[in-house]
């Protein structure tokens, strides 16, 4: 049997780290196809190099078994390869249609094109609408158009890198319904993703990379999460998050009726009430952007609440709460209110990417002392404690952080955060693009802040973890509170419905 | 049988992780000898000159008698007093396209004072004064497109280019004012009988204390960037003000503050263009100048020492082609176009330090 796409001995380096080292792989007409790999693995550096943005030092590559080279995008597409990219290539104020056929060279009317694009659709069961505006889309919406784009374009083997990262449950299901249309149609389909059980769900075969290196496939019906761990890892793993029960738990946070405007004067939270506890973790959960950010920064003083919102922090030792709306993260941290904040934006926000690791460590201890000058001793000891104790790869730190890994990076800024020694910790997004070894490292640590009776909020958007990890779930829904269900006994679809329907009446109001 | 055509693209570019400083020195000092190579062919190719001539008169443009090369080294330390004090704006990443603006307002209040007062004062104490008044000047030049900034998120490369015509033309309202011989429409020396205000000779030399001040200001500036508490808000700031808001810091405070200081430094250059150069003012006393030091602040990654290298070399540059026209009777542009092809290759060979490149090699075997 001929292969769609077949890779030989493919190697490609960037300066003296190897992405890719001697990757054999194939994939079949009418195949779905998962690629699994840790962080750093090359998964998608080899998909760059199937959809012509990289060129590989070595190997080849054959398509319907004639040797190709791939030396551009369009080359790409010639041949019927079309990729998703994780980060979205739409122009956001072109409509759906004027996005699906730029650059092309068809004389086809709108009307045409239109016609062609619902075709396409009643084929697979996309729904899209041509003439809506790409800023007028939802996330799903605009991966769709992606998708449809790539089969307009007469893909065959289409690649999708992490599509599910920012759907819905929901949205999952119907994007694995029509993937098995295209299946079913003949075409070939790589999928990258993280989640262990949608790879077992979707998929006919997995290929696992690690380090570079092909480590090899299984068809996915002799599969399970931990085989596939195994093979990723190169080790045996605990796939079960640990969730202790809360010891004794005191309030810590009372937020009450919070709104924030954003940058249009809309409301960005609305109202939003509830209280966090010392000594258990409270998930966050909701379709990106319905106010996760804005309430946690808000929190931390990033943020300035409107008129009404309250915010107080109740400290262990004594009854006195403090007020935290209207003062600066500085404020805070003077006020003796022990806060820590993962942020979303890590380079962008919680780190400075060009220092090293000492550098990072001052920006929360470079005012101390009424020295002219820096201590770097002090941040420079933390800087080795968090290398050795949280296994930190680096060249060093002084190098900087922006040249490490997601992974790496995630753990110089939790562990900064956590050396603070907070009473209340907050994360957003904390495992966002990390393999499961350093998820499970992040869980890890937040379990032991738990334990330690630190009051946790993490902010998540896979449902699995959040309904493991977590004590209870807060689910925002369009800058709202649509309920606090509990992380034991509630289910991935009540937690999906409340992410999705807002309720008439919000349950604080 | 090959339905697709082989095809391998020509330039393969890949980013290197670390370079070792022998190879990066390597790669600059090439780019020295190309465009040695390059200017020559341009030299033969449109004046028939020998090219080895006209090096060696740019060489004694700058350096060629005892008075050139001091001339050289007063220049090339205006070049690098100005450098050093954008150096803190521009690692905030706040361009500063005023230094022009902020270091005339200096040489116009240096200079005010040292019209005003003469030798009404110990020549000491009335320096101490023009270098207070220099600053000031200065200073309050940058404060103002930092406070729009800080207040008004007002676009700071298009407040401090404007500011500096307003600084020509309080510059040309004073020369009017002070002009000497009256009708001349120039200040002409000052003080050229009682030389107040004029920086005095140390061993000898004209322009020893030029030489010392700023390479102290160097010095200070290098420490202040990299172990001061305010140098790391600079730093943070100029990577990124999220993180600065996240870590608590002021940010309009940085802006005016680091603002006020380059402001002040670029202040100085003009009071020590008056009282240590020109010992005149006029609208060229800034001379373009304040534009050249963003490359020699850019190119030296902020850092004041590298600093000093760049600004000799810009400075040599100038000088040679200008020795060149005169020497060969050809025009400005002529000598600009060697100066052109030197910083470019020297500019562009860092493209090479920062990126390693790969001609197409020949197809290997494809099976």
């Amino acid at each position: 049997m001929q292969y769609a796409v077949q890779l030989r001995g493919v190697t490609k380096t960037f300066g003296s780290v190897v992405a890719n080292n001697n990757v054999d792989l194939y994939i079949k007409e009418g195949e779905i196809l998962s690629l699994l790999g840790e962080n750093g693995s090359g998964k998608t550096t080899l998909m760059n190099m199937l959809s012509g943005i990289y060129f590989p030092d070595k190997g080849q590559i054959f398509v319907h078994g004639e040797p190709v080279s791939i030396a551009s995008p369009k080359a790409a597409f010639d041949l019927g390869i079309g990729m998703v990219h994780q980060h979205f290539k739409l122009v956001d104020v072109l409509t759906a249609a004027e996005n699906i056929v730029l650059g092309l060279k068809d004389k086809d009317g709108y009307k045409a094109i239109g016609q062609k694009i619902r075709e396409i659709c009643d084929k697979y069961g996309f729904v899209v609408n041509p003439d809506q505006k790409i800023y007028n889309m939802s996330v799903s919406q605009k991966q769709t158009v992606e998708i449809v784009k790539q089969l307009y374009r007469g893909a065959e083997i289409l690649i999708l890198d992490e599509p599910t990262a920012v759907l819905t449950p929901q949205e999952t299901q119907k994007l694995f319904s029509v993937m098995r249309n295209m299946r079913q149609d003949g075409k070939s389909i790589i999928i990258i993703t993280h989640k262990l059980h949608e790879v077992l769900e979707i998929s006919d075969r997995v290929a696992v990379l690690r380090k570079g290196e092909y480590i090899g496939d299984v068809p996915t019906s002799e599969a399970t999460a931990q085989s596939l761990t195994e093979m990723m890892v190169g080790r045996a793993v605990k796939l079960n998050i640990d969730r202790p029960e809360p010891v004794n738990p005191q309030k810590r946070l009372e937020v009450r009726n919070l709104t924030v405007l954003n940058s249009d004067g809309l409301r960005a939270l609305d109202e939003v009430s509830f209280d966090a506890y010392g000594g258990e973790i409270l998930g966050i959960a909701g379709i990106s952007g319905c106010g996760q950010k804005e309430l946690l920064e808000a929190i931390a003083g990033l943020q300035t609440p409107a008129m009404g919102s309250s915010i107080s922090y109740y400290p262990p030792d004594s009854d006195k709460a403090s007020n935290l709306v209207g003062k600066s993260p500085l404020e805070i941290s003077r006020a003796g209110v022990a806060l820590s904040f993962v942020p979303e934006d890590r380079l962008g926000m919680g780190l400075v990417g060009s220092m090293g690791m000492t550098g990072n460590m001052m920006l929360k201890s470079y005012r101390s002392g009424k020295a002219v000058f820096t201590d770097r001793k002090s941040p420079k000891e933390l800087a080795q404690r968090i290398v050795s104790q949280l296994e930190v790869v680096t060249p060093g730190i002084s190098a900087p952080v922006k040249q490490l890994s997601g992974g790496n990076v995630q753990k110089v800024l939790v562990g900064r955060e956590i050396a603070a020694d907070p009473k209340v910790l907050m994360t957003a997004y904390a495992v966002r693009g990390l393999d499961i070894n350093t998820s499970y490292t992040i869980y890890h640590l937040l379990n032991e802040q738990k334990k330690n009776g630190v009051a946790v909020i993490y902010v998540g958007e896979d449902l699995d973890v959040l309904l493991a990890l977590c004590d209870r779930i807060l689910v925002l829904c369009a800058g709202r509170v649509n309920g606090i269900v509990d992380g034991r006994s509630t289910t991935r679809e009540e937690v999906g419905l409340l992410m999705t329907n807002l309720k008439e009446v919000s349950p604080n109001a | 049988m090959h339905k697709h055509t082989m095809r391998e693209p020509f330039l393969r570019i890949s980013k290197r992780g670390s370079i070792a400083l022998p190879h990066a020195w390597g790669i600059r000092v090439s780019s020295v000898i190309l465009a040695m190579i390059l200017g020559a062919l341009f030299v033969v190719a449109v004046t028939g000159l020998n090219p080895l001539d006209v090096y060696a008169s740019m060489y004694r443009g700058a350096f060629g008698t005892e008075r050139n090369a001091w001339v050289t080294i007063r220049e090339a330390m205006m070049l690098l007093c100005i450098g050093i004090g954008l150096a803190p704006a521009f690692k905030m990443k706040f361009w500063n396209i005023g230094a022009e603006g902020q270091v005339l307002v200096g040489a116009v209040c240096a200079a005010g004072l040292m019209i005003k007062i003469g030798a009404g004062l110990p020549n000491g104490l009335l320096l101490l004064l023009m270098a207070a008044a220099g600053m000031l000047g200065g200073a309050i030049w940058g404060i103002i497109p930092a406070l729009f900034k800080a207040k008004w998120n007002s676009n700071e490369t298009l407040f401090t280019l404007m500011m500096n015509y307003v600084a020509i033309q309080i510059t040309s309202y004073c020369v009017a004012l002070w002009e000497n011989p009256r009708g001349s429409n120039k200040v002409g020396v000052i003080n050229q009988m009682n030389k107040a205000g004029w920086f005095p000779k140390l061993f000898g030399q004209d322009y020893l204390l030029n030489v010392i001040l700023v390479l102290l200001l160097a010095v200070f500036m290098f420490v202040y960037l990299k172990y001061s508490k305010q140098g790391f808000e600079i730093a943070v700031v100029g990577e990124s003000t999220n993180t600065a808001r996240y870590a608590s810091i002021r940010i309009s405070r940085v802006y005016m503050r680091t603002m006020a200081l380059s402001g002040a430094i670029c202040g100085l250059a003009g009071f020590i263009a008056v009282a240590g150069a020109d010992y005149t003012i006029s609208t060229s006393t800034a001379d373009g100048r304040g534009f050249t030091a963003i490359i020699v602040a850019w190119l030296a990654k902020f850092n004041t020492f590298v600093m000093i290298l760049i600004s000799f070399l810009i400075v040599f540059l100038q000088r040679g082609a200008s020795e060149i026209a005169s020497d060969f009777n050809l025009n400005e542009e002529a000598s600009n176009v060697i100066t052109g092809i030197i910083l470019f290759c020297i500019i562009g060979s860092e493209f090479f330090i920062n990126y390693k490149t790969r001609l197409n090699r020949r197809k290997e075997d494809a099976k």
